[in-house]
């Protein structure tokens, strides 16, 4: 982890820095009354690393990928990506929802090519369209329209389509949440593999202590509304990690004490 | 198969005066069907298409018997008001050239007026659709504009415009504009807000998004107008040919009935009936083109 004054000095392009971040929103029905979601949030995340974050519903987890993003302008404070301030989105910075969200009007072709179109370059890149559908496994479906994909090969659609502007830096919403356990665990290790061979910084919003520990190098906790840093975790685990090791279970009970969902032992009763 | 036969025998008895022509269309009814009869031996496909079609064909071979009974047969119905089937079948080969031509200027008055009506409302309505400030200003506007109905306009268009084809096409323009503009609108501000950011995030530019997303997006919205439209068109063709204009299958309607000729004026409807059933069926067509992607779309 890099610390704060560390990063003042100049930075690899794709880290990210977020620093006394707050963001609030109007609530529904009431311009006048304002729902903090995030408050004085700082951390970072170094070049090329893969961090999990975790928290209760509604701590403002999905707001931080969206202000990373660049889709939501924040309230005060820094959000960084290399020395550079986040103004607005950009093809270097993709993001992947829980909902695949893939053009229906679209051929899977049609979906992942989408970003070489907005941005003009199609003509120049359209090899890489098959490369990315081999690399995702959809070489046979490029035809097909979005609403005949299972859950899981729409997700693998929507990864291509994030992955061929080779963005930086990668934000994952739920990527898996909607899918079936089986399904999940297969991306998991897709996901893995794409990010190694891209060598991209990942930030990964989850739900799913398992997957937070498989996937990241570090877990971050946050506190329920308003949301900020809770607790850091490093996972010192070697890849491939194994699920059922005593390191991973540990690490994981760690995480339900912490979250105080561990559970309690059941009350002797008197005899 | 053979419950047609018999129809068709019996209806060629009924007829007080049976022309030349009646006969014909019912023989070649009559040949048609036992022709497929014969060649259903061979194909499946067309035995299947039989099962599935001569139930409504008899209906229909039953229906005009059933008129032809009712009029020239009994002749309860008064006349000149309810021509026989066949005394209909007559005048429209008699003035074939005039309803061609009546077909003709119709198709053609239809054609430039939806294609500017729609032309005007994608425009219009993707403007009030995407950009906030043409919606402030122009949703007022539509909101009082639109709901008259195109044909109110009929007194002012005929002074204003130089030419009665001129205020026609209009009209039929403003017709369509309407409901097109309305239905464009809502598609467009109705589209995800997920597929506007995950564009976003993929590097689109502001032409990316309104024309490969929130136009697609829109589409089946916009088709419900263009069908909507579609609808107003007719009827504020027929009237404007019936009120305005010199030519077409509404004129050709008021034409008939002027010189009582009600044989004539059933022909018009009948073609003026297949006239927008076909043009229906097309768009249904390119409808079903464009929306690929859709699941369930309802066949005409």
């Amino acid at each position: 982890m890099v610390t704060i004054a560390a990063a003042d000095a100049a930075r690899e392009p794709s880290s990210l820095r977020a620093r006394g971040v707050r963001k609030s929103f109007a609530a529904a029905g009431d311009a006048a009354v304002r729902t903090l979601a995030l408050s004085d949030l700082s951390f970072a995340v170094e070049a090329g690393e893969l961090v999990s974050i975790i928290g209760p519903s509604g701590c403002g987890k999905s707001t931080l990928l969206r202000l990373f993003a660049g889709l939501e302008a924040l309230d005060s404070g820094e959000l960084l990506v290399g020395n550079d301030p986040i103004a607005g989105p950009s093809a270097e910075r993709g993001l992947v929802f829980q909902d695949p969200s893939l053009f229906p009007w679209l051929t899977v072709r049609g979906n992942i090519q989408a970003g070489l179109v907005a941005r003009g370059v199609l003509q120049a890149k359209r090899r890489e369209v098959d490369d990315f559908m081999r690399l995702v496994g959809l070489e046979g479906f490029a035809n097909a329209y979005p609403h005949h994909l299972s859950g899981g090969m729409a997700q693998r659609v929507a990864l291509a389509r994030a992955l061929i502007n080779h963005p930086r830096v990668l934000f994952m919403d739920e990527p898996l949440g909607a899918l079936d356990t089986f399904t999940r665990m297969n991306l998991q290790d897709e996901m893995l593999r794409l990010w190694q061979m891209n060598r991209m910084t990942m930030l990964l919003v989850t739900h799913d202590i398992d997957e937070a520990i498989y996937m990241g190098d570090r877990i971050v906790i946050m506190t329920p509304r308003p949301g900020r840093i809770d607790k850091t975790i490093s996972v010192a685990l070697q890849r491939p990690r194994l699920r059922s090791s005593p390191e991973f279970l540990q690490l994981r009970g760690e995480i339900l004490e912490h979250l105080h969902l561990a559970g309690k032992a059941p009350a002797v009763e008197p005899t | 198969m053979a419950a047609m036969a018999v129809h068709a025998a019996v209806s060629r008895h009924e007829p007080a005066a049976p022309t030349h022509s009646y006969w014909i269309l019912l023989g070649a009814v009559l040949v048609v069907s036992l022709a497929l009869l014969l060649l259903q031996r061979w194909s499946t496909g067309l035995r299947r298409w039989i099962g599935h079609m001569f139930p409504i064909i008899a209906a229909a071979v039953v229906l005009l018997t059933l008129c032809a009974v009712i009029t020239s047969g009994f002749r309860w119905l008064p006349l000149p008001y309810f021509p026989s089937p066949a005394g209909i079948l007559q005048s429209m080969i008699e003035d074939r050239a005039l309803l061609f031509d009546s077909t003709w200027h119709s198709l053609l008055l239809l054609l430039c007026g939806y294609t500017l009506g729609v032309a005007t409302a994608l425009v219009t309505g993707v403007c009030i659709g995407w950009f906030d400030q043409a919606r402030y200003w122009g949703m007022p506007a539509l909101k009082i504009i639109g709901p008259i109905p195109a044909t109110a306009w009929i007194p002012l268009a005929m002074v204003l415009s130089p030419s009665q084809m001129m205020s026609a096409v209009g009209l039929i323009a403003l017709s369509v504009w309407f409901p097109v503009t309305m239905l464009t609108v809502s598609g467009i501000a109705n589209t995800r807000a997920s597929y506007l950011d995950v564009a976003r995030t993929l590097g689109a530019g502001r032409s990316y998004l309104i024309f490969r997303v929130a136009v697609p997006a829109a589409m089946p919205s916009i088709f419900i107008g263009l069908f909507m439209g579609l609808g107003t068109s007719f009827l504020t063709l027929v009237v404007a040919e019936t009120v305005g204009v010199r030519s077409g299958l509404g004129w050709y309607i008021s034409w008939a009935q002027g010189w009582s000729e009600y044989g004539k004026v059933y022909a018009a409807l009948i073609i003026m009936a297949a006239f927008f059933s076909t043009i229906i069926t097309v768009l249904f067509r390119v409808r079903d083109r464009v929306l690929v992607w859709q699941k369930g779309v309802i066949k005409w």
